[in-house]
């Protein structure tokens, strides 16, 4: 499988990573090179292996019912780029 | 007497005990080298002097209470990856600004908690990907050690840990935290000539360290020695409810182990760790290190590991694909760089574009492709399929043997110039590493002799899930058998 | 008769499947300690979890699993052991971890069924698919200034089910009486609030036609309706813009459409068109969610008595109507108030006396079963003054009518407004005398034979007495002086 520029910018676009056409090309040889050589994991014969999920292997630990957290609207907002008030400000959302 | 920043930790720690220093002095000292090399080593983001003297005089009135902890008064570097309250936390990325964390990761606050001295923020690989900490946005990391037939050339201290484990190394703080998603630990303390280990998955909470690939980061101590690991990683680990992989262990006294000894051990030497093409000095080292445990009672058994050869392959679809999700919460609305667009999608992609350096972009679009519609099961599923081989490999070595020994790299520290161009090349320099990672064992990293240009080269010991009690105790019978004393050419009191 | 819709070219059926979001009854959010109380500070019910803040990591909650396990359980449904958090990968301003943690693959619940009750008396089975545990969105506001939108994010990270349906229901009536009967069960259950003006409880609702006896066609989603007359329009509307596309020869494309409340039509949401893929993958901060059968067991033995079975024992235990145990049951509150109006009195009486005047009194004063002036204590204590005779029925209406004004007890009304029955045989006795004496004709035409005139002198005793007479006495004394 290897990536397209079509491809590239479909990707970089899910991403929300703005990449200037210039830099398609070599973006894409890169990811290309990488692929390429990811490819050889098709040699192994994977079929009935169970996927490994996360690192560790013990069962979810659950918490108490309690508020413990929250009340700290100052901290939450104190590193926003922009704010109003007590709300994060962004350019107007269209629905 | 020799200079207090030549001390190693336990030695700090016994002359603060003894009041021959003060914490304060101690701290000035330490204080006085960064100020003098960090210009040079750029090893440090952050220097947090007054912070730093303020703990250093906490230290003082309980050590003189006789209230003094497991650290208490010992200075050390803190990768900058892990948030620290009030101080700028940076993950090396332009993207995070200048964000301060209104809180304190757990590991640092185990620290704390135990009395340490936070001297600054360790440089590193940006989101701590790389292996040369040539990703930083904040400039890469000068390797204390130099070649003896080109001292002017400038070497890479190995990544991501690249910050902490050249401060160590020349003598710039007593020890660091340090983090390993691949090799990150045991990689730079392998080129900077110092001890550094990265312990089971879930053996340190990762609460409040900034995520790269969450199934595979860990966080761990580097230091001049591996006793000063054990030590570390005594106050760093333990159980934490904030974090759901975090194991419900207790923890055991890491220290006691290094004097254990390897005597009647069963050490595994994995056949496929001997590369084509690997130096000669490298295999040379290894067969030293075979030597030197079974001159100390070990045994050694020839073991395999078949599926070695697709770590590296498996790690560049996992790390990628968990860092794509992981970090898409740098979008400029709460915290952090924002880079203004016409609407919201054109902020977020300036804002992503301007923030992240391209190392950082090239691993978010492979896991963005590698998990998108008609590639999920055939790149992420597959390699988690290969990981759990892996995983395998290693649960039926541990019928055989107590712990495995390795080459902690490939090769000695490069040239800050090499390997820039192609980004498997650069991937390839975690080749031994990357498997501890995988599987969630132990690995340690042991300074243990020179390659002929007189630049170290480490041996690595991989252990069962939470049995770092046997990798400490065989890393420490190296490390007495290397007897490794050679020091870099940039250090502080040099 | 099934529903269909007439187009220009014959009869169109409607499918129409439901994926209901229900905000999970719990003190604390499904992965962090902030409060979930509506209503608050904007962003003060925030953690730095929840606002996706740097190396901020889930723990769950264990009470939202509980919640969402009884829910499984009163949908009659599987409930999965073994099941796993995975993340919905988008980006968005009120989702600031850029993904949502939700149930893709391994739901907790899993496959189920309700009964939906119709307006004609009969009932349908409707199948869940599944049901999983997600974090809810922050809030975005884009009406408070011209240039930006403002974000909220007290939402953010509260636990919600999202239960879904299978494409069984074939009109909106039925979709109307799925989501009431899902809204009952979950407030029996107390697992949700069920109260759709503030969002705890929202509904996708998957719409398609289809010539009668044909396979399904492409499906259109309209997003978030917010209550079940809103879901019914929603269907109708999305049903008849599909019928016009193909019978107009065109194509209906699979898209997530908004239902516009003010002119009654869907429209197609911009903002998420781009937004399909979603790179599901196990949340690797999360190990799977495995479950104890004996825990599972032990919510099962706590369970409260569910709408169906509460019904059924009205109308087994009680002799209720269907329709007045339908009626009690729709509200968990109002089954309460029924049963503690019935306990230790005659059930069908109360069920009548509720389902009459004092619904309607309800109504008439604007009141609900939760802020009723008349407390059940009260209402039994009506009943009472009945059934032993201090009260007739219609001083009773009377009664009742001054208990809604004043919520006063009816004790203190019969005894203020001097209500109270007469049951002394000989002050009836007197006003029968003088009625009898001021119409002495009619006296001589009933004994000579005219009946039908009892009537009329039952009635000018009633009225002498202002209503008060115990009838069943002035029957008895009438006739008795009659002859």
């Amino acid at each position: 499988m290897s990536l397209d520029t079509a491809t590239v910018r479909r990707v970089a676009s899910l991403a929300r990573i703005r990449v200037e056409d210039g830099d398609l090309p070599r973006l894409e040889a890169e990811l290309n090179g990488i692929l390429g050589w990811i490819e050889q994991l098709r040699a192994v014969d994977t079929q009935g292996i169970e996927p490994m999920a996360g690192g560790g292997a013990q069962a979810l630990r659950m918490r108490r019912d309690e508020v413990t957290d929250g009340g700290i609207q100052g901290e939450i907002l104190a590193n926003a780029p922009d704010r109003a008030g007590a709300f994060f400000a962004v350019p107007k959302v269209v629905e | 007497m020799t200079s207090a920043t030549d001390l190693t930790l336990a030695g700090a720690r016994g002359a603060l005990a003894r009041r021959e220093i003060s914490a304060v002095e101690l701290t000035r000292t330490f204080i006085g080298a960064v100020e003098a090399l960090n210009p040079r080593l750029n090893a440090y983001i952050t220097v947090t002097p007054d912070l730093a003297l303020r703990q250093a005089e906490a230290a003082d009135a309980a050590l003189g209470r006789g209230e003094g902890r497991a650290l208490t008064g010992i200075p050390l570097a803190i990768k900058d990856l892990f948030c620290t309250a009030g101080t700028r936390t940076t993950a090396a990325s332009r993207i995070l600004g200048n964000f301060v964390p209104p809180y304190e990761s757990t590991v640092s606050g185990n620290l704390l908690r135990d009395g340490a001295v936070f001297l600054g923020k360790a440089n590193l690989d940006e989101f701590a990907m790389g292996s040369s900490n040539a990703t930083s946005a904040f400039g890469g990391v000068e390797n204390p050690w130099k070649r003896r037939d080109a001292p002017e050339a400038v070497l890479v201290p190995g990544g991501s840990s690249g910050g902490s484990a050249a401060a160590v190394a020349a003598r710039l703080a007593l020890g660091a935290t340090a983090t390993d998603t691949g090799g990150s630990i045991r990689q730079p303390a392998a080129f900077c000539g110092i001890a550094g280990i990265k312990p089971t998955y879930g053996r340190c909470s990762r609460f409040g360290v900034v995520a790269f690939a969450s199934s595979l980061d860990q966080a761990g101590p580097v230091a001049r020695t591996v006793e000063d690991c054990a030590i570390l990683l005594g106050s760093m680990a333990g159980f934490d409810p904030k974090d759901s992989t975090s194991a419900d262990m207790p923890v055991p006294d890491f220290a006691a182990a290094c004097a254990r000894g390897v005597k009647g051990l069963r050490i595994g030497i994995p056949r496929e760790y001997r590369l084509d093409g690997m130096p000669a000095e490298i295999e040379a080292l290894w067969r030293q290190g075979m030597d030197w445990l079974k001159a100390e009672g070990a045994e050694l058994v020839d073991i395999s590991l078949p599926h070695t050869r697709y770590a590296l392959p498996t790690y560049y679809i996992v790390a990628p694909a968990e860092a794509s999700s992981n970090l898409a919460r740098y979008d400029g609305v709460r915290f952090g760089l924002r880079e203004d667009g016409e609407d919201l999608r054109d902020l977020y992609e300036r804002t992503r574009a301007a923030g992240f350096g391209d190392e950082v972009k090239r691993r978010i679009l492979i896991g963005t492709y590698v998990l998108s519609a008609g590639y999920y099961d055939a790149y992420y599923v597959k390699a988690q399929q290969v990981r759990t081989l892996i995983k395998r490999d290693f649960d039926q070595a541990w019928e055989r043997v107590d712990a495995i020994l390795t080459p902690a790299t490939p090769s000695a520290a490069f040239g800050r110039d090499d390997k820039q161009d192609d980004p498997v090349a650069m991937y390839l320099n975690d080749v031994f590493t990357v498997t501890a990672n995988l599987a969630g064992i132990p690995g340690l990293s042991v300074p243990a002799g020179l390659d002929a240009k007189g630049l170290p080269l480490g041996l690595q010991v991989l252990g069962r899930p939470f049995d770092e009690e046997t990798v400490f105790a065989v890393g420490a019978a190296l490390e007495r058998a290397a007897g490794f004393d050679a020091v870099p050419a940039v250090r502080a009191g040099a | 008769m099934s529903y269909t819709l007439e187009g220009a070219s014959g009869a169109w059926e409607v499918v129409i499947g439901l994926e209901v979001h229900a905000q999970v009854t719990s003190q604390a959010k499904l992965f962090s300690g902030a409060a979930t109380e509506f209503g608050a500070e904007p962003n003060s019910q925030v953690s730095f979890i929840d606002a996706g803040f740097p190396g901020m990591l889930p723990v769950i909650n264990r009470e939202c699993v509980a919640q969402a396990v009884r829910t499984g359980l009163g949908l009659n449904a599987q409930i999965n052991l073994w099941s796993r958090f995975d993340r919905k990968n988008y980006f968005y301003a009120d989702l600031p971890q850029g993904y949502q943690i939700s149930q893709y693959q391994y739901p907790v619940v899993g496959q189920g069924v309700i009964e939906i009750q119709l307006g004609d008396g009969s009932t349908k089975q409707i199948g869940i698919t599944r049901l999983h545990l997600e974090q809810d969105a922050g809030k975005s506001l884009h009406d408070q200034h011209p240039s930006k939108s403002f974000i909220d994010l007290n939402r953010s990270g509260v636990a919600l089910m999202e239960i879904v349906s299978e494409p069984d229901m074939r009109s909106p009536e039925e979709a109307g009486a799925y989501l009431t009967k899902l809204r009952q069960i979950l407030r029996y259950l107390g697992t949700c609030d069920g109260n759709m003006e503030q969002g705890s409880l929202r509904a996708d609702v998957n719409v398609s036609v289809r010539r009668p006896g044909e396979g399904f066609r492409t499906r259109c989603e309209v997003k978030n309706v917010n209550s079940i007359r809103f879901v019914m329009q929603a269907v109708e509307a999305e049903a008849r813009r599909q019928i016009e596309v193909w019978e107009d020869g065109g194509e209906v494309v699979q898209e997530t459409r908004l239902f516009d409340t003010q002119r009654g039509v869907t429209r197609s949401m911009r903002s998420k068109e781009d937004a399909h893929d979603y790179r599901y993958f196990p949340d690797p901060d999360l190990p799977p969610l495995v479950l104890e059968q004996a825990w599972v067991d032990g919510l099962k033995a706590a369970l409260p008595e569910l709408p169906d079975a509460r019904r059924a024992r009205y109308v087994g235990d009680f002799g209720l109507t269907p329709y007045d145990a339908h009626v009690l049951t729709l509200e968990k509150e109002t089954a309460a108030f029924y049963e503690a109006v019935a306990k230790g009195r005659d059930p069908k009486m109360a069920a009548n006396w509720i389902t009459g005047d004092f619904f309607a009194g309800l109504n008439r004063t604007g009141h609900g079963i939760g802020d009723s002036p008349v407390s059940a204590e009260n209402l039994g204590g009506l009943l009472d003054l009945i059934k032993d005779g201090t009260l007739s029925g219609k001083l009773a209406k009377e009664v009742l009518e001054a208990m809604f004004e004043t919520g006063k007890p009816p004790a203190v009304l019969v005894e203020e407004r001097g209500l109270k029955q007469v049951t002394d045989t000989g002050a009836i006795e007197a006003v029968i005398e003088q009625v009898m004496a001021a119409n002495a004709g009619k006296v001589e035409e009933y004994r000579s034979g005219k009946d039908k005139l009892f009537g009329f002198f039952v009635g000018q005793t009633m009225k002498a007495m202002q209503g008060k007479g115990n009838p069943a006495l002035v029957n008895e004394l009438l006739k008795k002086k009659l002859g």
